[in-house]
């Protein structure tokens, strides 16, 4: 059994009162709080080892230096991947901007993209530019009316549409399903597709192996996993991140510069131009760390019990409809009560202090395809409680009442 | 009846717990009078919101005052709208460029509903209503 108790004290923001009542955090789909950890590596940092990396000499360069490449060995460590394999970016966001701009000079107008309509906004439009810029067709994936994956669907259409590049997410920010990635990606890798999975949904609850998972390229965000803001990582195949074209240029990424000619540099560093986030990639190391330590098979057992147990109380209010698959999903419950708007929902249990999303969660052509303007999110990590979820339940029946 | 902005800000301000507040609000944009479907059209969208918001503003030449409709299609932005119009509809333009709604907001206790992170338009619309003003006045 996972000590949630234990677990919440290290995370100085869960017991803070907001508008006169406890916390319930209920949105860690956005960002998830940080432990004490990651609080504490941030603040150290800047106070005594601040330094910048890979150039000087002197002593707190050197040490900055280590503790920045650590980290990328203790993450790289997380995903089983080589270090090399692992670029920092500012967030999931430039990850796959990253590779769509990368791959530019790989494609052409018989080239065929193929993302989701599940997809977040961040997994679309990059790939909708790259489509324009290199004359290539852009498709989506069949999915069900429900939101949810055919895997045989899937499988049949990449079989027929033999796609140059697959995106495609690991989870669903807006409703939290589990993409069937195994068969997807597996029918990409028949037709020599490159594949991108977005995993910034789902990388902290199902902490994925991937080289077991075999994508090309894998996303993630740190403030999503624990860590920092403005932080994000990118895993590439090594062979498939170095075919990348470079992205940013300037200093940290280049071998030699003559005013005539520049020599980039191998991946990683030819992906990581200028100052990196120092401190952020340092304390993300903490987090992970943190959340090492902490027993998978126990976090990921508690976050479906804590799912399950909301899940059935909430179906069990009167009105309320559910958009999420309660089979497999990563904790996040997507849901509308009668035609209420969400934010009229999200407004009102913010008064109770509960804590949730509203809105189309950057993920319009979804509830375009669910034909719903928005929903109301509720989004659990392992440091929720079945007091939350209590809290939560309760404030959102004395919503309902002030709405009926 | 439409209420004027004295009786609003007076069932308000008498309206201790939050529930009894929102309660409130929700009940004055229940009471606005229907914005014509033929008035919503996109330059009458507030952008960027996640309610969706329309405002449409005219001026009344021969009475020197503005005339502003609204309509949202959530309970609690169409109450706020409820409330902006009662402080701002029929004034003349001298009259709306003395009038604060931030002012206003923050002594009913409603001051969060402004700040630009709700996403909710409020105050684009307050903007967009003081923009006419100094361009009548």
């Amino acid at each position: 059994m996972l000590d949630v108790e234990k677990i919440r004290a290290e995370f100085p923001a869960l017991s803070q009162l907001i508008n006169e009542q406890p916390l319930v955090y209920l949105d860690s789909a956005a960002t998830t709080q940080k432990p004490l950890a990651v609080i504490t590596a941030t603040e150290q940092f800047y106070a005594r080892n601040n330094a910048n990396v890979h150039r000087g000499r002197h002593t707190l360069s050197e040490q900055a230096t280590l503790a920045y490449e650590q980290a990328r060995a203790i993450v790289a460590g997380f995903f089983n991947i080589a270090v090399s394999e692992l670029v920092w970016t500012k967030g999931a966001t430039e990850a796959i901007n990253l590779v769509a701009n990368g791959l530019t000079e790989q494609l052409n107008i018989h080239s065929t993209i193929v993302i989701s309509a599940l997809e977040h906004h961040a997994n679309i439009v990059p790939w909708q530019q790259l489509a324009r810029r290199t004359g290539a067709t852009l498709l989506a994936l069949p999915l069900q009316p429900n939101g949810r994956f055919n895997t045989g669907q899937c499988v049949e259409f990449i079989e027929q549409h033999k796609p140059t590049v697959l995106a495609i997410t690991h989870a669903s920010n807006a409703l939290g399903n589990i993409t069937p990635l195994e068969a997807i990606l597996h029918a990409a890798k028949q037709q020599n597709t490159i594949t991108l999975v977005d995993g910034a949904q789902a990388a902290l609850h199902l902490q994925p192996d991937l080289q077991q998972l075999d994508c090309d390229f894998y996303v993630f965000s740190a403030h999503k996993m624990l860590g920092p803001t403005g932080l994000g990582g990118l895993y590439g195949r090594y062979d498939r991140l170095n075919s990348l074209s470079v992205y940013q240029t300037g200093g940290e990424m280049i071998e030699s510069v003559t005013l005539a000619k520049t020599v980039f540099r191998q991946a990683p560093a030819k992906f990581e131009s200028g100052t990196p986030n120092i401190a952020a990639v340092i304390a993300f190391a903490h987090a992970i760390k943190y959340l090492k330590a902490l027993d998978t098979a126990n976090v990921y057992v508690h976050e479906q019990a804590i799912f399950n147990y909301a899940a059935k109380k909430l179906q069990a209010i009167d009105g309320i409809t559910i958009y999420s698959d309660l089979k497999s999903n990563i904790g996040t419950l997507s849901f509308n009560y009668k035609d209420e708007h969400p934010y009229d929902i999200a407004t009102l249990l913010d008064g109770y202090g509960v804590a949730v999303r509203s809105g189309h969660h950057c993920a319009q052509p979804l509830m375009q395809h669910l034909g719903i303007k928005g929903s109301v999110r509720a989004s659990f990590a392992f440091y929720n409680n079945r007091q939350d979820i209590d809290l939560f339940i309760a404030a959102l029946q004395e919503c309902i009442a002030l709405l009926d | 009846m439409i209420k004027t902005f004295k009786e609003i800000a007076l069932s308000l301000e008498s309206a201790p717990p939050w529930q009894q507040k929102y309660r409130e609000i929700m009940l004055l944009g229940k009471q606005l009078p229907p914005m014509s479907e033929i008035l919503k059209t996109d330059d009458a969208l507030v952008p960027g919101c996640e309610s969706k918001v329309w405002m449409y503003l005219d001026f009344d030449l021969e009475e020197n005052t503005l005339v502003i409709v609204g309509d949202s299609d959530t309970r609690i932005v169409k109450g706020l709208l409820a409330i902006v119009l009662a402080l701002y509809n029929g004034l003349t333009p001298e009259q709306v460029m003395h009038t604060n709604a931030f002012a206003e907001f923050e002594r009913l206790g409603l001051i969060q509903h402004l700040s630009p992170s709700r996403g909710n338009g409020i105050k684009a619309m307050v903007e967009r209503i003081q923009t006419m003003a100094q361009q009548k006045s």
